[in-house]
């Protein structure tokens, strides 16, 4: 990197030497404190890497086993949500490399309002979590006591949706194939009641861990969007909105590998 | 400073990239490809990630420390996927790791 650094006088008269005033002491130059920001960042988003990388894992491992388990209750996710809330965070981190952008060009308006703007993207995806996270609690699609891969379709079959479909009343496990007649199953209903947890588990747990990360993600973004509305930031120094853009970018990423993972285990018939 | 500035058509490029990518990888979820359904989902998200890393991220841009840094996130990721994964399939009589059987008398729960 070429250290062309402004150096700028900003009234520093007794200093030794003038330097921009968010320079550290224990750096030589700007380019040097926002090497070693850069560096630090990406450290510890390997092990944000690895961190979801244990869940990945154990994703894998489950999905090799019990795959019948896991096409069947990926269809019951929508791809309908999955999809739209693909697009917002894609579109969130487009507002969010806009958002540097602005900083790095000394656009202090534009830099709040795409960071706003980030800020508002993330709290659509969560909306959209919060309703698909809703509609598996009402149909019993959580992990637990209450667990019933059967709801769905007694449900139906009670309000007389689709009688072809049900599985024929206290549904005991004897006839395979029962679910929405995809194709022939190597499970029993009632074995899909296990094994179904596994991937609801999973799915709980994977998108649980990444909307906590939107949650503090979401966060950080007040704390910037204050900062940069106070005039902190210039083309010299916005290491914290590139930082914290560092963050949203990799929460993206997770995002980008679970939609297939999850919504998409095996779509056609 | 020495930082580069991408012009905004770049990142609009990106973007309608990644939407694309997105609508792929929804199209060919519903092909039946067998086992290349999952390599096929695998390699557009790599794609993905990969353009985001790269540009969004200013990785591109940056010191070849700091891709270091981000290769070895990645060769780490690579360890705890791959060695895992040999470990699994390569057990019991190397056929493949017969997986824990599901209860062949599973009963639903009373309700």
């Amino acid at each position: 990197m070429s250290n062309a650094v402004a150096h700028a006088d900003h009234g520093h008269a007794d200093a030794h030497h003038a330097h921009h005033p968010a320079l550290q002491h224990h750096f030589d130059t700007m380019a040097q404190q926002k090497e070693a920001a850069v560096i630090g960042m990406w450290v510890f988003l390997l092990t944000e890497i690895l961190f979801f990388g244990g869940l990945f894992v154990a994703y894998m491992i489950y999905r090799v086993w019990y795959f019948d388990a896991f096409a069947e209750a990926s269809r019951r996710l929508s791809l309908f949500w999955g999809g739209l809330n693909t697009a917002v965070l894609i579109g969130s981190s487009l507002t969010m490399a806009l958002a540097v952008r602005a900083a790095q060009t000394n656009n202090r308006k534009w830099t709040v309002n795409w960071l706003v703007l980030t800020m508002l993207l993330g709290c659509v995806f969560l909306g959209v979590k919060v309703i698909e996270y809703e509609d598996k609690f009402a149909n019993y699609e959580v992990p637990g006591p209450n667990y019933n891969w059967l709801y769905h379709e007694q449900h139906a079959a009670a309000a007389g949706d689709h009688p072809a479909t049900s599985p024929g009343g206290g549904a005991e496990g004897a006839a395979p194939a029962a679910a929405a007649g995809h194709r022939e199953l190597a499970l029993t209903p009632a074995q899909l009641q296990n094994t179904t947890q596994i991937y609801f588990s999973l799915y709980f747990t994977m998108t649980g861990l990444h909307a906590l990360h939107m949650i503090i993600g979401v966060g950080l973004m007040m704390v910037i969007t204050w900062m940069a509305y106070q005039g902190r930031f210039d083309a010299a120094y916005y290491t914290p909105v590139e930082m914290s853009g560092l963050y949203w970018h990799f929460v993206d990423i997770v995002w980008i590998f679970l939609f297939p993972l999850l919504y998409l285990v095996e779509r056609h018939q | 400073m020495s930082d580069h500035v991408s012009p905004v058509s770049l990142y609009l490029t990106i973007f309608f990239a990644l939407m694309i990518l997105t609508g792929v990888t929804v199209a060919a979820a519903f092909v039946n490809l067998g086992q290349f359904n999952f390599a096929v989902a695998m390699l557009v998200a790599g794609f993905k990630a990969s353009l985001v890393v790269w540009f969004f991220m200013h990785v591109k841009y940056q010191s070849h420390l700091t891709k270091l840094t981000v290769a070895t996130g990645l060769f780490f990721l690579a360890i705890l996927l791959g060695m895992s994964l040999i470990d699994y399939v390569s057990r019991g009589d190397f056929k493949g790791y017969v997986p824990p059987p599901v209860n062949p008398d599973a009963q639903m729960p009373a309700r």
